[in-house]
């Protein structure tokens, strides 16, 4: 489990913000954007790999997958791996560096990574494939898998979606970021995906909306499986959530930090006080 | 062709719970022997080939071998992304079987022929790709890909193929197999084409010319010693492919030549000219692409005329 730098137990809601504060410091210092993006899925993350996931990360044979089909959202990925202390600070900091593992998109050579993602569509694909092997296999694994809404424009999602519900893939979780933002605009202006959990369910899988900020409805959702299907939670988001001038704002779909915006991030990003 | 392997796959998977077999809604009449002995191995992905290759990168990060089926034209183009990012990239051993390459499906029309398959594939470093001449090559090649670690794509005739006479199934990676001795040109073919790449050698017999014949399946990323020992031991080299010729065996041997430094001169046989709307049994479509047997053993001629 996850430890301040004394070794001291710590919350989730600590875990968060820490992460947040790790994205945008190491944002700043790569100067490589997609920041906001990071951060709207920082909550799912810190329920997924610090309470949900059964050993995450590791290479026992009997863990849970994740697949960030998402993948330009890595450095929520990288910091989550480092608070799991999968991933060690030092190499934390090569984030985009040259002959780094840890790019803009996720490689599987890097510990704790289960799939090279990066072109959206096709984790789910992937995630299925996993899901019906290692149930073949008679694994306990479940497979979670985080998309993002804009990804759900992508045809191959809808073919996923129809085998996973076909074959009644009950150890499928898949984690949808909805936060109504693509690379050029809004999502309900590009390809309205509304109403998504309704589609999902049409599809036949077990639906669920939750504020995908709130770690009391995450955990949950997340915790159990769809009885006899897949589950879907779809998590409304807000990109660059924490961060005021970046929370719904389109530029910070791309935009790099620059020291004084980093500096003023970090100062509405403080941790709670834990209690040891 | 795909019958064969489809019985053989059967054979493999009995000893072998890693095979799987995984069908793009393809193969009536071919894939049910499988289905039906190894139910919990066979999968109907239906028709969504992205969907299909992704699964198949699940089931073998999950530990299973999947052999992922459809027409050549939809294996290896619908889900060419898919491929890459999946079996390629992180070195997986799904096999990518494309039935039917060239105009095997010559009344299906241009959206069924398949003649980017080998150029396409083989520009990927981390790929196998292998088109087996006849049926009994095709089992050979189902043994001794085995235990290849990282994907394999391979190029399947879609039926009725004659036996490559004197080929006897013999195949080993990167090795060319002479099924016809001679010494003034080399036919050097790949896939279902070398039929016709033998009898284009035999017709030029009665005039005097010695012409020697070899199939090379497995058509690498960059030479073999096998190959390059091959060639190296003629003047004229002609390769037959039934695809377009940028990047595919005429290319490889192209390469070959130029950076082994070997004295032959090459003439590279292979459809040349864009779709055009018409289709016809595969013998027609081969005939306008100038690869009947007879266009064949002109430009063998002509080649050992040139010296």
């Amino acid at each position: 489990m996850p430890t301040d730098e004394t070794g001291g137990h710590v919350s989730l809601p600590w875990m968060t913000t820490t992460v947040r504060r790790w994205i945008v410091e190491q944002s700043l210092r790569s100067n490589v954007g997609h920041v906001a993006s990071a951060l709207s899925i920082v909550d799912i993350m810190v329920a997924l790999w610090a309470s949900v996931m059964r050993d995450p990360g590791t290479s026992v044979a009997t863990r849970d997958r994740f697949i960030l089909a998402k993948g330009h959202a890595s450095l929520a990925l990288y910091s989550v791996l480092r608070l799991m202390n999968r991933l060690d600070e030092p190499t934390f900091r090569t984030y985009c560096a040259d002959g780094s593992l840890l790019g803009v998109h996720p490689e599987a050579r890097l510990p704790g990574v289960d799939l090279s993602t990066g072109s959206l569509g096709q984790g789910l694909s992937v995630a299925c494939g996993l899901a019906y092997g290692l149930r073949c296999r008679r694994q306990p694994s479940r497979v979670f898998v985080l998309m993002s809404d804009g990804e759900c424009n992508e045809g191959q999602v809808w073919e996923a979606v129809q085998f996973a519900a076909h074959h009644r893939l009950e150890n499928l979780t898949a984690v949808i970021d909805l936060n109504g933002v693509q690379a050029l605009g809004f999502t309900r202006d590009i390809l309205d995906s509304s109403p998504m959990a309704e589609k999902w369910r049409a599809f036949g899988w077990e639906a669920v909306e939750v504020d995908g900020h709130d770690l009391k409805e995450l955990v949950p959702a997340c915790a159990t499986s769809g009885r006899g299907r897949p589950k879907v939670v779809v998590a409304r988001t807000v990109q660059g959530k924490g961060v005021s001038f970046m929370e719904g704002k389109l530029e910070w779909h791309y935009r790099n930090l620059t020291p004084e915006l980093a500096a003023q991030a970090l100062a509405e990003l403080q941790a709670p006080c834990e209690t040891r | 062709m795909r019958n064969a392997l489809i019985r053989a796959l059967c054979e493999q998977a009995d000893g072998d719970d890693r095979v799987f077999l995984v069908t793009g809604d393809l193969g009536w009449s071919v894939v049910e022997p499988f289905a039906e002995r190894h139910a919990d191995r066979f999968l109907n992905a239906g028709v969504a080939e992205q969907n299909m290759v992704g699964l198949a990168t699940g089931l073998a990060q999950a530990g299973f071998v999947p052999f992922v089926y459809s027409i050549a034209t939809f294996a290896s183009m619908r889900a060419y992304e898919q491929i890459r990012n999946g079996p390629v990239v992180h070195g997986l051993p799904v096999r990518i079987v494309g039935i039917g390459g060239g105009f095997a499906y010559g009344p299906g029309g241009a959206t069924h022929f398949a003649l980017e398959d080998l150029c396409i594939m083989r520009c990927q470093p981390a790929l196998t790709v292998i088109a087996p001449a006849d049926p009994a090559q095709t089992l050979s090649v189902l043994r001794a890909i085995r235990d290849v670690r990282g994907p394999v794509y391979l190029r399947i005739g879609k039926g009725g193929n004659r036996e490559v006479p004197n080929l006897d199934g013999r195949f080993a990676l990167g090795r060319p197999e002479v099924v016809r001795a001679g010494a003034d040109v080399l036919i050097l073919a790949t896939g279902a084409i070398a039929t016709a790449a033998l009898e284009a050698a035999a017709m030029l017999a009665p005039w005097g010319l010695s012409v020697a014949v070899a199939v090379l399946a497995h058509v690498p990323y960059t030479t073999t010693a096998a190959l390059t020992e091959l060639l190296a031991g003629f003047r004229a080299i002609v390769t037959v492919e039934e695809g377009f010729v940028a990047g595919g065996l005429g290319s490889l041997v192209a390469e070959t030549i130029a950076q082994r430094g070997l004295a032959a001169r090459l003439r590279i046989c292979g459809v040349t000219v864009p779709l055009d709307g018409i289709s016809g049994s595969e013998t027609s479509m081969r005939q306008r692409a100038g690869l009947s047997v007879e266009s064949l053993a002109q430009a063998v001629a002509e080649l050992s005329g040139a010296r």
